[in-house]
């Protein structure tokens, strides 16, 4: 035991340990690869998110942390002890994990009380008392702490299934699609009142999902991943804003690509007129290469020096979501005021408002 | 990698290996184990068929073997046909029809569960035949003499054993349809009527094709009772396989004649096997559509269509349980006293027991072998349970060549390494003992079991499995706390299918038991078989009166579904 605290001593000198480490992992689906030689590191007190479109392989690596699926290669470390290796697993139940999950998983026998006080057989029965209730009152669900799972809302169901997994104090949270069986109003406000929950708490927590939405309401970093692989490793702004690559663009935030080609050091031409950057592009003059635009990016301008028609709008309430076919035959996306309104068909005056430009090589493969 | 490891609180991958692979080898290899004992006797009946029997595999080509497989096949059809229109059209119209008198059907028309084939067919030969009621109403109205005046169908023929299994094994079908049905997608079927269908297109459209795995599931099972029907057919003379296999084994004295004509019947059995798994499969892909349960839309019948849906139900429960009831009641009242015997209590005893021991021995294999699946899942239990299952398409009479050949070898191996060694003789320890029926029927009905278990472990989220084992609980207590209550109904409804269906069992029972060992069923056949049916009356009612016990119990766990399902209780 003396060695074991001299060593976490030593590190907290140094660095300090991650509380979650996936080292170089791959996993199989279905005898199929669905996660290749993959690598995170969550500390202590962080949200991290995994999101990518279904069948990335985002849940397998969850899975994989949590006990539930084997590694091939690689290893994961849960506060310093390995508990996954090619061929050997600790089981689930011995990895100090909590995990919410899309349909809640709630045992429906048991009433809210039990199924928060799941975890906790280890303590007394008094001790059981007390921490279900501090439980309780923290998820704000006390009142309904006899009922049974049925008898409760979504909402319920969710911050029930919060507790329970939160109840016996485990070192890592793991939530997979925590928020898709809600409603939308619902599940922005959940997804905003579980992060301050785990903020508070200093809970450490990797979620996955396919809704950027929910990621970037939990994440204090976010992994997009595709194809059983990370592609980006980021906060959610720079997620938006600088994307790394096509995939990543593409997938996160709405936009389109414009075709260009380098024509200075900061500079792109393209068929809507010369773009500016604020940042070298670190490309020959004469690459062919493609800018992203977000809808934001199109300003409203009556004085504006393109010209194009309404193709489809829309309404968002505060703002309106344009499709425009400029006078050259480029399809962009704009996001107008409200008061900005058009009918399909109408011509505007559109300017482009772009200070950092996101560019990729064109004909790359993703 | 190997500083970091040894740093960690002493969690050396050698370690993590020990650990895992300990829980590895305690599930699967507990359930390989099960499965394996579960496929022996298939195995010896294919190794002892393809031994040494003279010639006679040639003479059965020959000769029998032909019109046993036709025989067989006719009255498969025939019953197959039989029991989906039964079991199918009253489901339909208890699940989606409201008339009169529905809620009441909804558990009726389970009372000829409890009614064998053999005890059926006992009671309406004793009722249609010349001396018997129905040919005694006739000759009265009618003013005929002699049976030379007018035409009266024989019931003991092939399509005699057609309609007296058709009406006891439809049940299956209407089980399993009827809970299809329930749990079909609210929305569907409204959607189907909102885009125009009526009720009979939506039933053909919608229904019946979601359904139709279930319904196969039923329809295969039904199929199954059949290959391994020996009481009616023996009693009627038509000469299927099963008849034939007993009738060279003990007439002819040929083991090995009858394990040749046991392997025949497997083919069949691997056919229904087949279609039994692969509706298994479509099922699950068809019924994981509804998340939640809303009251079934329900056609409100009047007048004459009511009448007609009342016929539809009243019609198989009158014809499969009340009138041989009655038949039965009325012979048990005058031969009482000669039926009521010391002797006669002894054979209840033996049922029961041997039927409850049997059904607890099976269920718990059974949860066993499919929590394991649920857990490791790997190609070789799957494989294993798969070939294990075979036991309940496998007819009784086929188990009892495939039990026997491997008991008395076990015997007879033991009894001389005894008699080498200490000089003793051991006997009979395996063969010809209760053990030897009450290993017959777990392997028969451990399918069913299986069947029921692992449909019932799907219906639990495998997020339960994982929410339990990070709150840290091992897998043997996730089933305990947390499956066990979940699945609770399955498996009581599983235990009283098995129980019943052991109380049933002739053939295993006949061919396995040891001397002066009978239960209700072989004491019931015996009497029978000499022509006195009287005599057999009583038996063959508590047969069926123990065999009510679980429908009852099923009934109540019917209306209880329909509770939580939320139909009105209107």
């Amino acid at each position: 035991m003396n060695s074991i605290s001299a060593v976490s001593t030593d590190d907290a000198l140094t660095t300090p340990r991650p509380l979650l480490e996936v080292r170089g992992i791959s996993c199989n689906y279905d005898l199929e690869r669905a996660v290749f030689d993959l690598s995170l590191t969550v500390h202590r007190g962080e949200q991290v998110c995994l999101l990518g479109p279904s069948g990335c392989g985002k849940t397998t690596v969850l899975r994989a942390i949590a006990g539930f699926h084997s590694v091939l290669t690689g290893g994961i470390f849960i506060n310093n002890r390995q508990v996954s290796a090619p061929g050997a697993m600790v089981p689930p139940e011995a990895r100090r994990v909590g995990m919410v999950f899309q349909d809640h998983a709630l045992f429906p026998h048991l009433s809210v009380r039990q199924n928060v006080a799941s975890g906790l057989r280890s303590l007394s029965a008094g001790e059981q008392k007390t921490n279900v209730d501090d439980m309780l009152d923290r998820m704000d669900i006390s009142r309904h702490a006899e009922k049974y799972p049925h008898e409760l809302s979504g909402g319920q169901q969710q911050r029930v299934a919060l507790a329970r997994a939160l109840a016996p104090k485990p070192l890592l949270l793991l939530m997979d699609e925590p928020f898709s069986n809600l409603d939308q109003e619902l599940r922005e406000h959940m997804g905003q009142e579980v992060s301050d929950m785990l903020k508070e708490n200093d809970i450490t927590c990797v979620m996955v999902t396919h809704d950027q939405n929910d990621a970037f309401a939990l994440g204090d970093h976010v992994g997009v991943m595709a194809d059983g692989a990370i592609v980006q490793w980021d906060t959610p702004y720079n997620l938006y804003h600088q994307p790394r690559t096509h995939f990543v663009a593409d997938f996160i935030g709405n936009g389109i690509f414009l075709p260009g080609t380098v024509s200075g050091s900061a500079r792109v031409a393209t068929a809507l007129g010369e773009l500016e950057s604020d940042e070298a592009l670190d490309r020959p003059v004469e690459s062919p290469i493609e800018v992203l635009l977000r809808p934001d990016d199109v300003v409203h301008d009556p004085e504006g020096p393109i010209r194009a028609t309404v193709r489809r709008r829309a309404f968002k309430g505060a703002e309106i979501m344009y499709t425009l076919r400029t006078t050259q035959g480029i399809t962009l996306l704009a996001l107008f005021p409200s008061h900005a309104n058009y009918e399909i068909g109408d011509e505007v005056s559109v300017r482009l408002a772009v200070d950092h430009l996101v560019v990729f090589d064109r004909d790359s493969e993703d | 990698m190997a500083s970091v490891i040894s740093s960690t609180q002493g969690s050396n991958p050698h370690e993590l290996l020990r650990q895992s692979r300990r829980t590895l080898n305690w599930w699967s290899g507990g359930a390989i184990i099960l499965a394996a004992l579960a496929v022996m006797p298939v195995a010896a009946v294919l190794i002892f068929a393809f031994g040494d029997s003279g010639d006679i595999w040639e003479h059965l080509v020959k000769t029998s073997l032909f019109g046993y497989v036709t025989t067989t096949l006719w009255l498969m059809l025939g019953v197959g046909v039989s029991v989906f229109v039964t079991g199918v059209s009253t489901a339909w119209v208890v699940t989606m029809c409201r008339f009169p008198g529905r809620k009441v059907f909804e558990w009726l028309l389970l009372l000829p569960l409890a009614m064998p084939a053999y005890v059926i067919a006992y009671a309406y030969t004793d009722f249609l035949e010349f001396a018997g009621p129905v040919q005694g109403l006739m000759r009265t109205i009618f003013g005929w003499q002699t049976a030379r005046d007018y035409f009266f169908p024989e019931i003991r023929s092939l399509g005699g054993a057609i309609m007296m299994m058709g009406l006891v094994l439809y049940p299956y079908v209407y089980l399993l349809a009827r809970s299809s049905f329930l749990e079909q997608s609210v929305n569907v079927l409204e959607a189907s009527r909102t885009l125009g269908r009526g009720p009979w297109r939506t039933f053909s459209s919608v229904s019946l094709p979601t359904a139709r795995p279930a319904i196969a599931i039923g329809v295969s099972l039904a199929l199954m009772e059949t290959l391994n029907d020996y009481g009616t057919v023996d009693f009627f003379a038509v000469y299927t396989m099963t008849a034939g296999l007993v009738d060279v084994w003990l007439g002819m004295g040929s083991l090995a004649g009858g394990a040749q004509i046991a392997t025949t019947m497997l083919v069949f059995v691997v056919l229904l096997i087949m279609l039994e798994r692969m509706s298994r499969r479509h099922q699950k892909l068809y019924q994981q559509a509804g998340s939640r349960y809303k009251p079934l839309p329900a056609y409100r019948l009047r007048g004459a269509k009511a009448a007609a849906a009342f016929l539809v139900c009243a019609l198989p429960v009158l014809a499969g349980f009340l009138i041989p009831v009655a038949v039965l009641g009325r012979l048990t009242l005058i031969y009482f006293d000669r039926a009521w015997t010391p002797e006669f209590q002894l054979y209840v005893f033996n049922s029961v027991a041997l039927s409850a021991g049997a059904a607890a021995i099976a269920l718990a294999i059974a949860l066993f072998v499919a929590y394991s699946r649920r857990l490791h899942g790997g190609k070789l239990l799957a494989f294993g349970t798969r070939v294990a299952t075979l036991g309940y398409a496998v007819p009784g009479a086929v188990l009892a060549v495939g039990i026997l050949v491997p008991f008395a070898a076990f015997d007879n191996a033991v009894d001389a390494l005894l008699r080498q060694t200490l000089g003793i003789s051991s006997g009979l320890l395996l063969s010809g003992t209760v053990g030897a029926v009450l290993f017959a029927y777990v392997v028969r009905f451990l399918a069913i079991a299986m069947g029921q278990v692992e449909s019932s472990l799907e219906k639990v989220s495998p997020s339960m499995d994982m929410a339990a084992r990070t709150l840290g609980y091992r897998a043997g207590q996730t089933l305990v706390r947390y499956h066990l209550p979940l699945i609770r109904g399955g498996m009581l409804t599983t235990a009283m299918i098995v129980f019943v269906d052991c109380m049933k069992e002739l053939p295993a029972t006949l061919l396995l038991r040891p001397f002066n060992f009978d239960t209700l069923a072989t004491h019931v056949y015996e009497f029978a078989s000499d022509e006195m049916l009287g005599e057999a009356s009583l038996g063959s009612l508590t047969i069926v009166g123990v065999g009510l016990i679980p429908v009852v119990l099923l009934s109540r766990m019917i209306s209880r579904t329909r509770q939580t399902l939320g139909e009105s209780v209107t």
